[in-house]
C-alpha cells in the first residue's frame, strides 16, 4: 500500500519546486499536529511527568508508582480488572453464541435486526443504562417486584444491583452487543466447504469444532474479548451512576482524586492514571497482534 | 456486517445450492440444535428488552401515568441541557471533520510516510479513556498560560476539544476508508489542471465523495456526545446526561421518562447510520459514554 503510493508520488503530477517541497508538504499536517499536541499529547505528558515527580519536594521519584500497591489503589485495580475480565468472558462467550445463532443456527432471518439493535445497544451506556437497570432490578424494580411476588425476592438473598455483581450485569448490556458486532465477520469467514470436507472424512460435529472451527476462530475470539476487557476497564459513568461513586474502581478513584485529592498526593493520582493507560496500551497491542493472526484464515 | 450486497447475494446462492444438494442430511442434523439456538437467542433478547420495559413501567407509576412525560415538556432544563448537548455535538463534528479530512487527504496524497504517526495519534483515545483525558485536560488548562477552566466559555471550549479527541479513532478511520475508495490522485490532478486551489479541491471534490462516511461518523459523534457524562461532569458543564443524572433526587418518574428519551435518541442516530451504510460495516466504538 505504502509502496505503491510512493511510486505514484514519484511519477505523479504537480510538485515542481524541489527545494521547498519538503517543508511545504509537512505544513499540511500542522493544524492536526497543533490540535492533538495541545489537547491530547500535552495533557497526557503532564500526567506522565507528574507521575515521576514527588509533589511535595519536586524531585524525580518512582515512589508514586510504588504507592500503586497500597490498599486503596491496589483494591481499585483488582476490582476493575475482575469486573472487566468477568464481563469480557461472559459477554464474549454469550455474544459469540448469539451471533452464531443468527448466522448459522436457528433464527437466521433475525440477523439484520439483531445487528442493528446491537449497534444501538453497544452505544447505550452510561447514565441512562445504569438507570434502566435500577428501574428493572433495583430494590423496587419491575423484575424484583415480579420475583418478590413469586416469593423469591433476590434482595432477601443478599443480592443488590449496587454491587460488583450488579455492575457486571449492567456492563454486559454493552459488552454483549459489542461482541456480536465484532465476532460476526469472523463467523462469516468459516467456510462451508471446511464443514463439508470434515463430514466427508467422517468427523463428528464435536470433532469439527474441536479441530477445525475453534482453532481458526480462537484468535478472533480472544482478540474480541480483549477488546471487551478494555471497553469495561475504561468505563466510569455507568458505575458512578449505579453506585453513587461508592464502588472502588480505578476510574471512580481517579474521579475522586480529581475532585477531592483523596490520595492526599497529586503524584500518586497521576501514577494511578498512568497505570490505567499502561494496561489499556497492552490490551490494544494484544488485540492488534491477535487481529493479524486471525486474518491468516479468515479472509 | 458482510462486505457488499453482491457478496451477500453470492453467499445466499451458495447456501441455496448446498441445501438442494443434500437436504435430508442437513435437516436431520439440525433439528435438535435448532431449539438450543432459539433458546439462546430468546434469552439474549429478553435481557436486551427487560431494562427498557422496566424503565417504561417505572415511568407509568407516576400519578397520573402520563405525568412523567408531560413534566418533561414543561421542564425548561430538559430543553436547555439537550440544546446545549446538541450545539456542543455540532461544533465537535465541524471541528473534527475540518481537522481530519485535510489531514487524511494529505497523508494519502503526499505524505504516506506520516501515516503510522497520524494513525498512532488517532488511536490514542482507545488507550487514554475519557476519565484520564479529562484529568489531563483539567491539570493542564486550569492554570496559566491557558486557563480554560476559569471561564464558562473556556470550559465549554475545553469540552468540545475533548470530544473532538474522542471522535478521532472512528472519524479518521471512516474518512480514510472513504478516501481509499476513490482515486484521489487523479481527482486532484484533474481539479488542478482545471485551475482549482487546495481549498476548492477539498470542498468541491473530496468532501462530496466522502458524504456517506462523514454523515455516519457525524451521527455516531452526536450519539456519543449526547450520552457522554465523564468529561462533562468534571468540567461542570450542564449537558444532557448530567441533567439526567441529577434528576433522580427531585423527580424519579421524570428521570425514567428522560432515560427512555435518551435511548430513543441513540436509536435515531444509529438508525441513520444503518440507513446510510446499508451493506457496509456497522461502526464499532469503544470510546465514549461508558
Amino acid at each position: 500500500m505504502t509502496e505503491t503510493a510512493f511510486a505514484r508520488n514519484a511519477q505523479g503530477a504537480p510538485p515542481a519546486r524541489p527545494g521547498r517541497r519538503f517543508s511545504l508538504t509537512w505544513l499540511g499536517l500542522v493544524p492536526f499536529l497543533v490540535f492533538s499536541t495541545l489537547f491530547l499529547l500535552i495533557p497526557t505528558a503532564y500526567l506522565i511527568v507528574g507521575s515521576f515527580v514527588d509533589s511535595t519536594t519536586g524531585d524525580v521519584t518512582l515512589q508514586n508508582y510504588a504507592r500503586l500497591t497500597e490498599g486503596l489503589q491496589l483494591n481499585a485495580y483488582l476490582t476493575s480488572i475482575e469486573i472487566s475480565l468477568v464481563t469480557a468472558l461472559v459477554g464474549g462467550i454469550f455474544g459469540f453464541l448469539m451471533a452464531y445463532a443468527v448466522i448459522s443456527g436457528g433464527p437466521r432471518r433475525l440477523r439484520g435486526p439483531l445487528m442493528t439493535f446491537s449497534g444501538v445497544a453497544s452505544n447505550f451506556a452510561g447514565i441512562p443504562l445504569a438507570l434502566a437497570f435500577v428501574f428493572t432490578i433495583g430494590r423496587t424494580g419491575l423484575v424484583t417486584a415480579f420475583l418478590a411476588g413469586l416469593g423469591i425476592n433476590p434482595y432477601d438473598g443478599g443480592f443488590t444491583i449496587y454491587s460488583k455483581i450488579g455492575l457486571e450485569i449492567v456492563y454486559l448490556y454493552f459488552q454483549l452487543p459489542l461482541m456480536i458486532l465484532i465476532i460476526a465477520p469472523a463467523i462469516d469467514g468459516l467456510k462451508r466447504e471446511w464443514r463439508e470436507a470434515s463430514e466427508n472424512m467422517g468427523a463428528t460435529t464435536f470433532q469439527f469444532w474441536r479441530y477445525i472451527a475453534l482453532p481458526i476462530l480462537m484468535p478472533s475470539l480472544l482478540g474480541s474479548m480483549i477488546l471487551l476487557f478494555g471497553n469495561a476497564f475504561g468505563a466510569q459513568a455507568t458505575a458512578y451512576q449505579l453506585t453513587g461513586g461508592f464502588i472502588n474502581l480505578v476510574t471512580i478513584l481517579i474521579g475522586n482524586q480529581l475532585t477531592g485529592d483523596v490520595l492526599h498526593n497529586k503524584g500518586a493520582g497521576y501514577a494511578l492514571a498512568m497505570g490505567m493507560v499502561a494496561i489499556l496500551g497492552i490490551t490494544l497491542l494484544a488485540y492488534q497482534f491477535l487481529q493479524r493472526r486471525s486474518e491468516r484464515w479468515l479472509r | 456486517m458482510t462486505g457488499s450486497g453482491t457478496n451477500r447475494l453470492g453467499q445466499g446462492i451458495e447456501a441455496m445450492q448446498g441445501e438442494s444438494l443434500d437436504p435430508p442430511v442437513q435437516r436431520e442434523r439440525k433439528s435438535p440444535l435448532r431449539f438450543a439456538w432459539w433458546a439462546i437467542f430468546i434469552l439474549g433478547i429478553t435481557y436486551f428488552f427487560l431494562p427498557l420495559i422496566g424503565t417504561f413501567a417505572f415511568s407509568l407509576r407516576a400519578v397520573p401515568p402520563s405525568s412523567a412525560y408531560t413534566a418533561i415538556l414543561e421542564d425548561p432544563k430538559f430543553f436547555a441541557s439537550l440544546g446545549y448537548s446538541f450545539v456542543v455535538g455540532f461544533i465537535t463534528i465541524i471541528i473534527s471533520i475540518s481537522l481530519l479530512v485535510p489531514t487524511a487527504f494529505w497523508v494519502r496524497l503526499r505524505l504516506p510516510r506520516a501515516r503510522p504517526y497520524v494513525e498512532f495519534v488517532t488511536l490514542l483515545p482507545f488507550v487514554i479513556p475519557p476519565i484520564v483525558l479529562v484529568f489531563g485536560l483539567i491539570s493542564t488548562f486550569s492554570r496559566p498560560p491557558l486557563p480554560f477552566t476559569h471561564t464558562d466559555i473556556g470550559s465549554t471550549a475545553l469540552l468540545v476539544f475533548g470530544y473532538v479527541v474522542l471522535s478521532f479513532p472512528y472519524m479518521y478511520r471512516a474518512i480514510d476508508t472513504g478516501l481509499r475508495a476513490m482515486d484521489i490522485q487523479s481527482l486532484t490532478e484533474a481539479a488542478q489542471s482545471l485551475g482549482s486551489g487546495w481549498l476548492r479541491i477539498l470542498i468541491q471534490v473530496i468532501l462530496p465523495n466522502l458524504r456517506v462516511a462523514l454523515l455516519s461518523g457525524a451521527f455516531l459523534t452526536l450519539a456519543i456526545v449526547v450520552g457522554e457524562f465523564t468529561i462533562a461532569t468534571f468540567l461542570a458543564r450542564k449537558v444532557f446526561s448530567v441533567y439526567l443524572s441529577q434528576l433522580g433526587d427531585i423527580a424519579p418518574y421524570q428521570q425514567s421518562a428522560v432515560a427512555l428519551v435518551s435511548f430513543g435518541l441513540t436509536w435515531i442516530a444509529m438508525g441513520f447510520i444503518a440507513l446510510l451504510g446499508r451493506g457496509s460495516r456497522s461502526r464499532v466504538t469503544i470510546t465514549g459514554a461508558r
